[in-house]
């Protein structure tokens, strides 16, 4: 199935340069197509992505909320754990947390809130909450982007009825590019970069509206989203 | 007006031609009013009907035949949206392939208009001398409204009319199910989307409908009739004329004003 | 199952007007879809912007599409990935079943995807002994009534909440549930339940997507109900299944045509989830599918290019143009007899099933021009079904009655002298038959129209006519 020995592929390819009636690009047309997408530049970012990094973070807010996203303000990143008991306990849920395995959150005091369990790996069935980091906000839509990796398993996502997710302020970023930029920069290796197996773009709880086109929260993936924002940029 | 008067080439339109030929009078008066002077060539059709159907070679001789006749003068008008963008913007499309009719083509499509936005766009008219007692609504007809932009022109001239009261019509924007021969073609869809447009505008309380497209007003016209309301139906540029004593509603009768030969 | 069927698009069109359930579907959907675009649209101002920049970029890509593939193949092998070419749906039925063979599969859970609809997917895994499970909720409910989709992003947007309970009554008595659910959120929740252990259970989870990033060799899903992800996280092995005109450059190109794909499709800014896939699971990680496969299917689209069609490969499946279409309002999306329905549908279907079948679709279109004035990617949809009944006209494929009757007219509108002595005549006849009322009850030959209208009686002589007379009698005699 690999390779330039494949027939198929060969088909394909020839079909597509038969209609656009053309032969095999030369060196030159295929080296301006590279730097195209090494440059690879933004298109129109709309307004709504630019502004401060106070506006972004208040956009942020705000358009999360605008999509049944809950949003929580901490001072520390040491809150974590009593935002966490508190929220579950507000909404009745059992005080059980599954983390995902990354130092950041799970070195956090978990000892001050003694009535939660606390474990750290992928989701199962059976988990209701799940805690993850993010690596970006997205102020544009009140979009998270997660990363896929041996510290944020994507199931941690997607199974739990509960995903609480910690971001930081710095973590904030206008548009959807700004954050690949980080990304890319983050990354980055000796062909450029690499992305990993899963980059999840997250705009509130799973929704549907496949029932008479009337929008449901929870179809198959997390009845609520709660976001817990980490002020470590002091304005 | 000020300057030479303009020469305006009447489209007239098949449909009003053969059915409603007040409508042609409306224009008329209109044009003349505003200080033109106005033409008509022996006609017959924009050609769309065979455009629609595929048919391109038929298509492409009726417009060589519009073009030869029209390109004359200064500017081309119709009261349809539907005919000023065949010629405005399809049949440049239809001679992409042939330099020369490809260029008449194009000269004759930028000076070719639906006669309510020539009014307000081209002459700057911004006021009619024309009364109508009465609540009515206004459907945008599709090729008017999204090929030639017409919307607040018609209503822009509407209000300048003493006693008319404009109430707008829920989905304006949306097609009557008229669409040229699709009507015939595909009746039983035809009247379908026909039918929610009436519900729709009788749901307005309007009693008279207006448009800017002979094909939807008959169409409108018909549906309103045959499910038996009393909507009365025109073309906008009978009540902007002030014309509407010359003929009966569309599918109506009543005394008609004799028309001096 | 067989469906209703292109060819049969009219009697079609007549058994879904007298449908009850459909037509307060089709109701609620035009009622909820074009507000909900158009506020989207409204508070974004550069949306109109953004469609154009969008438009760009994918002339772009189609003009150097080889180019693209082949960069995109590159990276997702780089990262692990298997691309698999193929040039038909049979292909791509192979390819498909051959992944699933040496993965041992038994089921398979599905996404939405409308290339898997477009290859027939699910009929065949199940003649190959593999059970395919439907889970984005409207895709599921289909399966269910074993129906195709009748809209693209709504796959089961014609049934009614109250076929849904029944449904769901009748096929979920295996899993226990035994009560007839009527609250929407309790349905959702029952399907939520029934489907958590199948993305568990299946050995292979199958895709769409949305976009394919060159640059980075990933491939790009959306949905809401996140679905998608479950089902591509969980099994052992994750198959795209995909078609070549959805590549774009970099993930900045996939964020301007994403920027106006929700807004186009549902009204939302953004849908819940955006995923990207590059390659199979990596060293440490905890979860996610160890292969991960590319299926890249032709199927037709690569003869499009260069042609009259072209542009409608630009198409990004939000389905904004069938929620505008006032007889997609009329009909739905069964009567189109096709995988793909509406006013792209009328375009596609030709393309890809050959327009003998298809004819009447490009045909049955009023041209109101409404769809191409609210595509994101301003495809000229109306423009393009002209050229599909161009090629029946010249082919033969239109009905020759329809054929005869334009070639005559347009000779006779060649000939205004000859045009106008039946013109005059046309009117005097009907004038006549009006017997002095204003409107015809009934007309020979006219038969679609007065069905369900009347027809108005002409004034009694052209305009043309009474114009001429006016010219003579004010000009002064010699």
């Amino acid at each position: 199935m690999t390779g330039t020995a494949d027939p198929k592929r060969a088909a394909v390819l020839a079909s597509i340069r038969q209609s656009l009636g053309r032969g095999e690009p030369s060196r030159d047309a295929r080296r301006e197509l590279d730097d195209r997408i090494r440059r690879h530049k933004p298109n129109l970012i709309p307004k709504r992505g630019r502004g401060s990094h106070a506006e972004q973070v208040e956009r942020f807010v705000a358009m999360a909320e605008s999509v049944a996203a809950s949003v929580e303000r901490l001072t520390r990143d040491t809150d974590v754990p009593a935002a966490l008991a508190a929220y579950l306990r507000r909404h009745n849920l059992p005080m059980a947390v599954m983390l995902a395995p990354t130092d950041w959150l799970c070195d956090l005091p978990w000892d001050t809130q003694p009535m939660l369990t606390v474990n750290s790996g992928r989701a199962g069935d059976d988990d209701v909450v799940s805690l993850t980091p993010a690596f970006a906000g997205i102020a544009e839509t009140g979009t998270l982007m997660m990363t896929s990796g041996a510290a944020h398993p994507t199931t941690l996502n997607f199974l739990p009825d509960h995903h609480v997710v910690a971001v930081r302020r710095s973590q904030i970023v206008g548009a959807y590019e700004d954050a690949w930029d980080r990304l890319r920069k983050e990354r980055k290796n000796g062909r450029g970069f690499d992305l990993p197996r899963t980059v999840n773009m997250i705009t509130g709880p799973s929704r549907t509206g496949d029932i008479e086109l009337t929008i449901h929260l929870g179809a198959h993936g997390p009845r609520s989203l709660h976001i817990l924002l980490i002020d470590d940029d002091p304005a | 007006m000020t300057g030479k008067p303009k020469n305006i080439g009447l489209f007239v339109t098949c449909l009003a031609d053969l059915f409603r030929p007040t409508v042609g009078f409306a224009a008329v008066k209109l044009l003349e009013d505003a200080g033109c002077r106005v033409h008509v060539p022996t006609q017959t059709c924009c050609g769309q009907p065979a455009f629609n159907a595929g048919a391109r070679a038929n298509a492409q001789a009726i417009a060589r035949g519009v073009i030869a006749a029209f390109e004359r003068f200064d500017y081309v008008v119709a009261p349809s949206g539907s005919c000023a963008g065949m010629i405005g913007k399809h049949y440049p499309e239809l001679f992409q392939d042939d330099p020369t009719w490809s260029k008449r083509a194009r000269a004759l499509g930028i000076k070719t208009f639906e006669l309510v936005s020539f009014l307000t766009d081209v002459l700057g008219v911004r006021a009619v001398d024309a009364a109508f007692e009465g609540k009515v609504t206004y459907h945008d007809s599709c090729s008017g409204l999204r090929e030639l932009n017409v919307k607040r022109q018609p209503r822009q001239l509407l209000r300048q009319v003493e006693g008319l009261e404009l109430v707008e019509l829920p989905s304006a924007e949306e097609c009557c199910g008229f669409g040229g021969t699709f009507c015939v073609k595909y009746a039983d869809i035809s009247i379908d989307i026909v039918e929610r447009k009436r519900k729709d505008i009788v749901a307005t309380g309007a009693g008279t409908l207006l448009a800017g497209d002979l094909g939807c007003l008959m169409n409108m016209a018909g549906r309103l009739h045959r499910a038996g309301g009393d909507v009365e139906v025109r073309h906008v540029a009978e009540v902007l004329a002030g014309m509407t004593d010359d003929a009966p509603p569309i599918g109506d009768t009543g005394p008609t004003r004799a028309r001096e030969d | 199952m067989e469906f209703m069927q292109a060819r049969k698009f009219k009697d079609n069109a007549r058994e879904a007007m007298a449908d009850r359930n459909l037509q307060s579907a089709l109701a609620q959907l035009k009622g909820g879809f074009i507000p909900r675009r158009q506020e989207a649209a409204d508070r974004l101002p550069e949306f109109d912007a953004l469609r154009d920049r969008a438009r760009e970029l994918k002339d772009h890509v189609l003009a150097n599409l080889d180019v693209y593939l082949e960069t995109f193949e590159e990276n997702c092998r780089a990262a692990g990935g298997q691309v698999h070419w193929c040039a038909t749906a049979e292909d791509a039925r192979a390819a498909i079943l051959g992944i699933c063979r040496e993965a041992g599969a038994r089921t398979v859970t599905k996404g939405k995807s409308m290339v898997a609809e477009e290859i027939h997917l699910n009929g065949f895994l199940e003649r190959h002994g593999i059970t395919p499970v439907e889970t984005d909720l409207g895709e599921y409910i289909i399966q269910l009534a074993e129906e195709p989709p009748s809209h693209i992003i709504g796959p089961a947007v014609h049934k009614t909440k109250d076929q849904v309970s029944d449904l769901f009554l009748a096929h979920h008595r295996q899993y226990g549930k035994t009560v007839r659910q009527t609250e929407p959120g309790a349905i959702i929740n029952e399907a939520r339940e029934v489907l958590r252990q199948k993305y568990f259970d299946a050995d292979v989870g199958i895709t769409g997507a949305n976009f394919l990033v060159a640059e980075t060799g990933s491939t790009i899903i959306v949905t809401n109900e996140g679905n998608g992800d479950l089902t591509q996280t969980l099994p052992r092995t994750h198959i795209v299944v995909t078609s070549i005109e959805k590549v774009v450059p970099t993930l900045e190109d996939a964020s301007t045509i994403l920027r106006v794909l929700a807004r186009s499709a549902t009204g939302q800014d953004f849908s819940a989830y955006t995923t990207l896939s590059t390659g199979g699971r990596r060293d440490g990680d905890l979860d996610g599918p160890e292969n991960f496969h590319v299926v890249l299917l032709d199927n037709g689209r690569s003869a499009m290019l260069g042609t009259e069609f072209q542009d409608m490969l630009r198409c990004i499946r939000c389905g904004a143009c069938m929620n505008h279409c006032p007889v997609y309002h009329s009909v739905g999306g069964h009567s189109y007899g096709a995988v793909y329905v509406g006013p792209m549908g009328a375009v596609l279907t030709p393309s890809l099933e050959g327009i003998d079948d298809a004819r009447h679709l490009p045909s049955a279109s009023t041209f109101c021009g409404r769809c191409e004035s609210v595509c994101p990617m301003r495809i000229p949809l109306p423009k393009m079904m002209r050229h599909w009944r161009e090629r029946a006209y010249d082919s033969g494929a239109s009905a020759a009655m329809e054929r005869w009757g334009v070639d005559i007219w347009a000779w006779t509108a060649r000939r205004p002298w000859l045009y106008e002595a039946g013109a005059r005549l046309a009117v005097r006849l009907l004038k006549r038959l009006g017997r002095g009322r204003g409107r015809l009850r009934r007309l020979p030959l006219a038969g679609g129209w007065t069905r369900g209208r009347d027809f108005p009686v002409p004034e009694g002589r052209t305009f043309q006519e009474q114009w001429r007379a006016r010219r003579r009698a004010a000009r002064p005699a010699p």
